[in-house]
């Protein structure tokens, strides 16, 4: 039997022949609690399905979409095979038949035509910035730091403060920022974890051209999402970081310090974006805990070991059929065992599922799911 | 060197290793065209003793005086056909090998592109050859003696058989102890003989031996020389005891105003000591060391009136104004027995380790269940009034082993084996308890060992094949999250102790080592022997010799089997009491010599110095070669701008054509 080229070249590309079947991968996966998925068994048959062709048919197995992009796979992949990529280029499959369900068809197609994936125009992507003077970046001119805000904030009414307080304290630490302006459009994380690969690839490279007209020492992102993709980006030059991780910076050099304070018990849960696929466990924590009164306490599953909430790897747009407890629930049961009044994030994806979660279990009365910026706005 | 080159070409086959690549024939003919080329044969294996005799005979009859041998690499046979030229009669170092294997066929896809590279190789090879000039093979005296540093089992081993052989070894341990790893064990696997048992004779035999000298709490400061002549500083830390007046009644100890307040790190860190301290009942000196980074007295200046230590000490034996003391021997050949380090667990953060008491390593598991551990064997979890035998304990295998993401892709080697050991143990001393190993391979591949995890299996262990991938905590019971991957079921298992299966990886301060005696590292950074085959116990430094752990992981009858191939290995030079030195060492031109000294700076030997020298009624500086440090390397030869040292069988005259006829422009 001969293989086609694609087809070695996806055994090569995931490193199919590199697998132990240790289950390290399955056994790390969170969502495996309420989900068929077994992504083990995918990387498994995914060799043999390449030798005889038959990705398309193992693509039809539903679980492949319940991946969440957590990561948590590759991370403990003792051989180094990013199992949830396997997943990715199965959703591939379908995405190219184009059987999608509506609401990813949607989110793709809204991607391609207006820059986001909410289905919003274009044109008012910057509603968000009315009413603020905010320093907008102009072609050619070099700053410190270059703002990339996410989909999610930018139009989210919910999130949209998160981009609001930044500007504001940016201001009171006096650095050289800019935000992108008009151009600025979907980072594209999403997209390749719905199985778009084409159109991230178009994404990427436009967005690349975009920076190359906007040189910044560093871009910051808003999202962790963005920052996983941004650093993905080939031929990108500046370095990408979090926000956090400028902030803790400025605490750090005395360039920040708080006015107010806000005396409550929070608890921190890691975006797996921004944790375990950046390694990014620090700096949120330190920004909390420059906060005057703040009481900081920590769930069992924190850092490394941290439980996703179910946000990323494209679960925006599809649902999880199951019985069993959302993930995010369990999160808010576990912060109710610790009396924290406070869920703290720094992921716009975990909050809005975290917040969907503290409702559905009726914990909305005792407790708020905040941005680590909202917590910052109220003591600036 | 007046007559006139006859060179014999001999084309090796190897068996089809080259011959199904290189087209001998052609080759052969090739070879026989070349300038000053008298006979050229070829042969299915050079290398036997048939082909060797072809080479010799060819000498006698033919008047040969040079050879080329078309073949393997001359790492693996060099030596052979040298000693074929001398048997002949002839000067060895007129031979020139042409690597027609490694270099050509086994890289080559076809005979297309291997056979004309194989005409150049040879054809360079004859350009060289007939420009080689004979050398002399000088010895030197060797030392009688040897050092062995580490005193685990395979430094005693080695030590010991050594001694047994009569001449006099230096054994220097670093810490307080002799013993290592092996000395930390409850039982060993597969045959469960008690480790103190077998190990604590070996231990005081090192120690009352009369040609030993044990060099406690020592470190080798500084190496120099060669093979045969080495010459060792070693530092012997300050004990602050007399150790002649010490008699290890403890009193001292007992009294001590930090009393087990300090982690003992023979326990794992699982119990605890006094700041003066006997690693354990059974170390070998029986004497007590103080520990200069916890003691009162040495970090304050200050212990309470006065160190209470000094005030019991019946026998006057602590000595607070002790100093390091440093002392220089000679030795012939060098043994490095310096063992491993047990992975750390908080670099794989899923696990726990860092967070949950409840969460060991192997070697702390040694420690609860051995009956001289802090625990008098005792296994308990939880303190003081929750203190309770657990009742589900889980395994965790390959902890750091044959995984990338932390760097270490190999395997262990012993903690499949210590595993079983342990599941047996607490089955023994908990009947009830569940125990359960979670495991991606179980490699029983020594002596005994598919049979102990057969019989460790019956008796209750269960064996789930999958490998956890994360430890987390509902209400008090440990989680272990996994998948059961022979039946696809992701599972969340409830266990009261986890007990990790730590891998084994080089001594942190292995640096150290590697530089003092230029050692080289495999890629897992263990120590690298010569030639992992023919080689094993030998480096790439003559007269040092590698044994145990510190060359890689292995267990216990492994250890000892190396520790006494070392042995042998480093007496060779100790019976024969010569040892030859490089021929093929760098010679200076002291007429065009400009004494600059570039060369002394770059040679990685330190072999060469400047010497002043009376040139024709001027005292002028030149570089001067110490033939017996020289390797020959080159690396002066590089440095120097007015060609004036130039290593023998490497000189211009002699790469220059070779470099020529593989068709390089100059
Ligand atoms: C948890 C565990 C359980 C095990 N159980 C078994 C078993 O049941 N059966 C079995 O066969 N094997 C077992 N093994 C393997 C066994 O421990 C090793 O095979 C053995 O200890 C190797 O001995 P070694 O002398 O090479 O190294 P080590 O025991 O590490 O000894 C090295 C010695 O060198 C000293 N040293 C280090 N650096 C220097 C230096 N620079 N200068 C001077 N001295 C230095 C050290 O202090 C130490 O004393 C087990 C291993 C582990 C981790
Ligand atoms: S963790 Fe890696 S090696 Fe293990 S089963 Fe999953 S993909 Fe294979
Ligand atoms: S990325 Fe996360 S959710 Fe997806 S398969 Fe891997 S572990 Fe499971």
């Amino acid at each position: 039997m001969k293989m086609s080229v694609e087809n070695q070249s996806i055994i090569e590309k995931l490193d199919l022949l590199g697998c132990i079947q240790c289950g390290r991968c399955t056994g790390g996966c969170p969502v495996t609690v309420r989900t068929n998925l077994n992504v083990r068994r995918f990387v498994y048959d995914a060799y043999q399905a390449s030798l005889e062709d038959l990705m398309e048919e193992l693509a039809q197995y539903s679980e492949i979409w319940d991946c969440t992009g957590c990561h948590t796979c590759a991370v403990r992949c003792p051989k180094g095979l990013k199992p949830v990529e396997v997943l990715y280029s199965l959703r591939n499959q379908i995405v190219e038949s184009g059987k999608v369900e509506p609401t990813v068809r949607d989110a793709l197609e809204s991607v391609f035509l207006e820059g986001n994936p909410w289905g919003k125009p274009k044109a008012t992507r910057f509603d968000w910035m009315e009413g603020l003077e905010v320093k907008t970046a102009e072609e050619g001119q070099e700053v410190e730091y270059l703002f990339y805000v996410c989909c999610s904030v930018a139009y989210d009414p919910k999130l949209q403060v998160v981009a609001q307080n930044m500007v504001k304290i940016l201001e009171k630490a006096g650095v050289d920022y800019a935000f992108l302006g008009e151009e600025e459009s979907c980072c594209g994380s999403e997209v390749q974890a719905l199985g778009e690969e084409e159109l991230f690839m178009e994404v990427q490279e436009e967005n690349v051209e975009l920076f190359s007209s906007y040189p910044a020492k560093k871009i910051v992102t808003l999202s962790p999402h963005c920052l996983s993709a941004l650093k993905k980006y080939e031929g990108l030059e500046a370095e990408v970081i979090h926000y956090t991780q400028l902030l803790a910076e400025l605490i750090d050099e005395g360039k920040l310090s708080w006015e107010g304070e806000f005396p409550k018990k929070v608890v921190y849960h890691d975006p797996c974006y921004l944790g375990k696929q950046n390694e990014v466990y620090d700096e949120p924590r330190q920004v909390l805990k420059s906060v005057p009164g703040i009481e900081l306490t920590e769930f069992d599953r924190s850092r490394e070991r941290s439980l996703c909430c179910e946000g990323g790897g494209g679960k925006m747009w599809v649902e999880t059929e199951s019985q069993q407890e959302r993930l995010a629930e369990t999160r808010a049961r576990n912060a109710k065992e610790l009396e924290a009044q406070v869920i703290v994030c720094a992921c716009p994806f975990c909050i809005l599922t975290l917040d969907d979660a503290v409702k559905a279990v009726g914990y909305e009365e005792e407790m708020e799911v905040m941005e680590i910026t909202e917590i910052l706005g109220k003591v600036l | 060197m007046s007559e006139k080159p006859r060179v014999g070409v001999y084309v090796c086959h190897c068996g089809i290793n080259i011959a199904a690549t290189v087209n001998v024939e052609e080759v052969v003919e090739f070879a026989s065209r070349l300038p000053g080329v008298t006979v050229v044969r070829n042969y299915a294996y050079m290398c036997s003793d048939p082909g060797q005799q072809l080479v010799r005979e060819d000498i006698e009859n033919e008047n040969l005086n040079r050879i080329v041998v078309a073949s393997c690499s001359p790492r693996m046979h060099e030596i052979t056909f040298r000693r074929t030229l001398q048997d002949a009669g002839l000067n060895p170092y007129y031979l020139e090998m042409a690597n027609i294997r490694e270099h050509c066929s086994w890289v080559h896809p076809d005979s297309e592109e291997a056979t004309p590279k194989a005409k150049k190789l040879v054809s360079a090879a004859v350009s060289k050859a007939r420009m080689l000039e004979p050398l002399e093979e000088k010895e030197v005296d060797s030392e009688r003696t040897a050092m062995v540093i580490g005193g685990g089992i395979a430094g005693i081993q080695s030590a010991l058989d050594i001694a047994d052989a009569g001449y006099q070894v230096y054994l220097v341990e670093k810490s307080p102890s002799v013993g290592g790893r092996m000395a930390q064990l409850d039982k060993t696997f597969p045959t469960l003989d008690c480790s103190a048992c077998i190990m604590t004779p070996k231990m005081v035999d090192v120690a009352n031996h009369p040609n030993i000298e044990l060099m406690t709490y020592s470190e080798v400061e500084e190496v120099n020389g060669f093979i045969g002549n080495f010459e060792v500083k070693v530092r012997k830390k300050a004990r602050y005891v007399d150790i002649d007046k010490c008699n290890g009644c403890g009193e001292c100890a007992d009294n001590c105003r930090v009393k087990n307040r300090i982690p003992n790190e023979f326990d794992a860190n699982v119990g605890k000591r006094s700041a003066i301290y006997l690693p354990f009942p059974q170390a070998v000196p029986a004497k007590f060391t103080v520990d200069p980074d916890h003691c009162l007295y040495l970090t304050k200046g200050k212990c309470g009136k006065g160190p209470k230590c000094q005030e019991v000490c019946g026998t006057g034996a602590i000595d607070f104004e002790q100093q390091d003391e440093e002392v220089e021997v000679k030795v012939g050949a060098i043994i490095v027995a310096t063992g491993f380090d047990t992975f750390d667990p908080s670099n794989k953060p899923e696990y726990g380790y860092q967070d949950y008491p409840n969460v060991i390593t192997g070697l702390e598991m040694e420690r609860l269940v051995a009956a001289s551990g802090p625990t008098g064997g005792e296994l308990l979890i939880g303190e003081g009034e929750n203190a309770r035998k657990p009742k589900k304990v889980a395994f965790i295998q390959c902890v750091g082993s044959r995984d990338a993401s932390v760097g270490n892709e190999y395997c262990s080697r012993v903690c499949c084996m210590y595993t079983a050991k342990q599941a047996h143990l607490i089955k023994e001393k908990i009947p009830d308890a569940e125990v359960t190993v979670y495991y991606m391979d179980v490699r029983a591949f020594g002596k005994g060992f598919e049979e102990f995890y057969d019989r460790v299996r019956r008796e209750g262990i269960r064996y789930i094949r999958g490998n956890p991938s994360e430890i987390f905590k509902k209400d008090d019971k440990l989680i272990v999250k996994v998948e059961d991957t022979l039946t696809a079921t992701p599972r969340e298992d409830e266990a009261d102790l986890v007990v990790l299966a730590v891998g084994l990886e080089p001594r942190q301060d292995a640096r150290g080592v590697i530089d003092l005696l230029r050692l080289s590292q495999t890629s897992d950074r263990f120590f690298m022997e010569a030639h992992p085959k023919l080689y094993p116990v030998d480096t790439s430094t003559d007269g040092v010799f590698l044994a145990g752990c510190a060359q890689g992981p292995k267990d216990i009858p492994d250890t000892v089997a190396q520790a006494k191939g070392a042995a042998a290995s480093a007496m060779i030079p100790l019976s024969r009491g010569k040892v030859k030195v490089e021929a093929q060492t760098a010679e200076v031109n002291e007429a065009t010599c400009r004494g600059c000294g570039f060369c002394t700076e770059v040679c990685p030997y330190s072999a060469i110095e400047l010497k002043t020298i009376n040139w024709f009624g001027h005292e002028v500086n030149v570089a001067e070669v110490n033939e017996a440090l020289c390797k020959g390397c080159g690396t002066c030869s590089a440095a120097c701008l007015s060609n004036s040292i130039q290593p023998r069988s490497f000189r211009d005259s002699q790469i220059m054509p070779q470099i020529a006829a593989l068709g390089v422009k100059s």
